[in-house]
């Protein structure tokens, strides 16, 4: 035990002395979520810029686009004489949209046919493309709405309900209710900011040793350093103490900061982040052995957080990646603490709900606790035989 | 002056093809980890758009009218009725377990407060924290509901004799058509997949960039690197750069071939103008690498800077979510992120195929990228010469 505490302290103090550490350590998890967030602050697609081609310029139409342009979704930026020109704004970028209304939409109304409308869009962007769809469909069914009424004009009003909508329809949008893009995708970055900084952290500190001193200054020589799970143990308790105060920035103060979903019960929350940052932990102590030099976590680890994003579950529903990769997945802890996390703060779930994810991250803790130590008792041993010869 | 015995630029590549050629930690950085992320995306994005989404139908009516309402609910090819029953909460509980994307709620005496016009509320819940698929279960459920409208009022329409035209302008006098261009599909893969990929090559690209000119310091090899070029700080950076630029082009090339070939995405513009976008965007990667390299010179700076800047190039180049929706800041600093004005290439060229003179100004900032060196090429002669490594 006192071996633990001795090398707890001395790494302790080695991620305080050392600047590159530290910015991972605390820097870069205090910034990255903020900036993040930032980025996607205003959550929904607003005010879409729209070309209109109006080629009936009837009242009817004119309500159209009058109903259309109040719509928060979309923005009539532009009134076109004919196709061509709307189209000419489109390729400079001016305008995400075009809607075009032909010569006979007013008057097959008024003939009790059937009046088509058309929307064009680009498709760079789907939010653009989903902004729009809502907004014109809204705005077709309000107008429907408004013509059945017209054509039934002795009917008492509870007759005209009936015959516009005999089903009411009501639609809930649960957990995130403006479905909002940041609600959505800050959860699983703030569980990767967590696994990749401390992959990025210790990664440094291992190469550091390597850089300075050689493969073989792995180990202190040092009676203190003599038992890997010592070893092990005592630098996990210097991260996680450190990852502690990070992980309450992270997980607790961060959402609050922009006001996103946060409806866990804060307790089962803390007691499902523990064997996520204990998982964490181990899995960057074991796979500091790749880092040879301070430079290489970044070239090994920072691609991954992209791929770790997708395969969660978040980014790219479950349903629709092949198993192999879901496999794959359940390597890493940030899997599990994405699940877990997301279920917990933003659906609400209590831990007895997310027992898998909870077991999974605890059983992760013990193979790369198991890993690690068995890293560096080979350390230990390469060391020992060195000195015998 | 010596030249180091060879001659020049052949010489300084000879060399810098060695030294990648030598390490292991460059076969991964070229070869092994962008391929890896090309096959993972073509592999996870192949299917387009995702298929069967789980959801639940709560039938509390469960007449025959509300059953026939879940199968043709269950019959659209997007969403998968996994979970039938009577209990709300059941599924409530089942989508806070992630299990279901959706509920679509029939309420009780359903069928009797239709036929006696009391009209009854159909709701559907989707869960929102996973956006993509909930809504694509939306958009199913939504159409659901619409058409169980639809059909009541078909109904009582055909009992006032109205039939065929009439009836259908009727139901709905106006229609829109949507039309989304150049992706009929509505493919997500199509968007993400395009940038995504060349987004690794700028990455890695930078990474190699300036990982291998503070690696020359590191080794002490950095006065001879220079020597070898006749002292000239140009010539030995395009000794260096070269190399590394040919061999991002072939993966360049393979990206290019994974997305329109074996992917089958839309290629509007054709091959060239493509072509041109992949290469400047290593050229700006590798320019961009360099200037910051220039600029801070401590290898490990240069990297964490080159490496944040990449992994949020992926959000703030705005093919997910669209860049005029940013926070102003945001929006200004998009444009200092290569993969930004690649995107805005993709849009044009590949996707839309409009003429290549609308798309002047991102092939231009790429091109301003490339030739940002220039600005602390004189800096960077002196800390070479100086050859004093910075952890």
């Amino acid at each position: 035990m006192n071996d633990v505490f001795y090398i707890f302290r001395r790494e302790f103090y080695t991620i305080f002395r050392d600047h590159g550490v530290m910015t991972f350590f605390v820097l870069l998890t205090l910034a990255y979520p903020i900036v993040y967030t930032y980025i996607y602050s205003n959550e929904v697609v607003r005010e879409v810029p729209v070309a209109v081609v109006d080629h009936a310029a009837s009242p009817l139409s004119r309500e159209f686009v009058r109903l259309f342009e109040a719509s928060p979704n979309a923005e009539v930026a532009a009134r076109c004489a004919d196709m061509e020109a709307a189209r000419e704004l489109m390729r400079q970028k001016k305008v995400y949209g075009i809607l075009e209304l032909p010569e006979d939409f007013s008057k097959r109304i008024n003939r009790g046919e059937q009046a088509h409308a058309g929307l064009y869009c680009d498709m760079g962007a789907l939010l653009n493309y989903k902004a729009l769809l809502q907004a014109v469909s809204d705005v077709s069914a309000l107008m429907n709405a408004g013509i059945q009424v017209a054509s039934l004009p002795y009917a008492s009003q509870v007759q005209q309900e009936i015959a516009v909508m005999p089903v009411q329809v009501q639609e809930v949008k649960m957990f995130n209710p403006q479905s909002g893009f940041a609600s959505f995708i800050i959860p699983a970055v703030l569980v990767l900011v967590i696994q990749q900084s401390l992959l990025l952290g210790v990664g440094t500190i291992t190469g550091t040793v390597y850089d300075r001193k050689g493969v073989a200054a792995l180990v202190p020589r040092n009676s203190h350093y003599r038992r890997a799970w010592c070893i092990v143990l005592g630098k996990g308790c210097a991260y996680l103490l450190l990852y502690f105060v990070m992980a309450y920035w992270v997980f607790f103060v961060v959402p609050r900061i922009f006001g996103l979903v946060q409806i866990g019960v804060r307790g089962d929350l803390m007691l499902f982040l523990f064997p996520f940052l204990l998982a964490c932990v181990f899995l960057a102590i074991a796979c500091s052995f790749l880092c040879r030099e301070r430079e290489q976590p970044f070239l090994l680890f920072v691609f991954t957080s992209v791929p770790l994003m997708f395969i969660s579950g978040i980014s790219w529903p479950k349903e629709g990646i092949p198993e192999y990769w879901l496999a794959l997945a359940k390597v890493f802890p940030s899997t599990h603490g994405i699940d877990g996390f997301v279920k917990i703060n933003n659906m609400g779930a209590t831990l007895s709900e997310v027992v898998t994810e909870y077991a999974s991250l605890w059983f992760l803790a013990l193979v790369y606790f198991s890993l690690a130590c068995f890293l560096y008792r080979r350390e230990i041993v390469k060391q020992n035989n060195n000195d015998l010869s | 002056m010596t030249m180091g015995g060879k001659n020049g630029l052949t010489g300084l590549m000879l060399r810098e093809f060695k030294r990648l050629a030598s390490r292991r930690i460059y076969w991964f950085m070229m070869l092994l980890a962008p391929v890896f992320c090309f096959v993972f995306f073509a592999d996870l994005l192949k299917e387009g758009l995702p298929m069967q989404l789980p959801i639940a139908v709560v039938d509390e009516d469960n007449t025959s009218t509300s059953r026939q309402l879940s199968r043709s609910l269950d019959a659209i090819a997007q969403t998968d009725v996994v979970m039938r029953g009577a209990d709300f909460s059941e599924a409530r509980k089942a989508m806070q377990k992630g299990e279901i994307y959706g509920i679509f709620h029939i309420p009780a005496d359903f069928a009797v407060e239709v036929a006696t016009g009391k009209r009854p509320v159909l709701s559907f819940y989707t869960n929102e924290t996973y956006l993509l698929p909930s809504s694509l279960a939306y958009k199913d459920m939504r159409l659901q509901a619409a058409l169980a409208n639809g059909a009541v009022q078909q109904t009582l329409l055909k009992a006032k004799g109205i039939t065929g035209v009439e009836l259908q302008a009727r139901l709905l006098p106006v229609t829109v058509d949507t039309n989304p261009l150049n992706n009929p599909w509505i493919s997500y893969a199509i968007y993400l997949a395009s940038i995504l990929i060349p987004s690794f090559i700028s990455m890695f690209a930078m990474f190699v960039t300036s990982y291998s000119i503070t690696e020359e310091l590191k080794d002490g090899s950095c006065r001879e690197w220079l020597a070898q070029a006749g002292n000239s700080m140009p010539l030995a950076l395009a000794g260096k750069l070269l190399p590394q630029m040919l061999v991002f082009l072939v993966t360049g090339l393979l990206c290019l071939s994974v997305l329109y070939g074996y992917m089958r995405f839309p290629l509007n513009s054709g091959f060239l103008p493509m072509f041109a976008a992949i290469f400047l965007l290593i050229a700006a990667a590798q320019g961009f690498a360099v200037f910051i390299t220039g600029l801070v010179w401590r290898s490990r700076i240069v990297l964490s800077f080159c490496a944040l800047w990449s992994v949020l190039s992926f959000s703030i180049s705005g093919f997910t979510f669209p860049v005029p929706n940013m926070p102003d800041l945001m929006r200004w600093a998009s444009n200092l992120s290569p993969i930004r004005h690649y995107y805005l290439l993709y849009v044009d060229q590949a996707l839309n195929g409009v003429p290549v003179l609308y798309s002047w100004g991102a092939y231009v900032a790429l091109g301003v990228f490339a030739l940002l060196p220039f600005l602390t090429l004189p800096r960077l002669k002196r800390y070479v010469e100086k050859g004093r490594y910075l952890a």
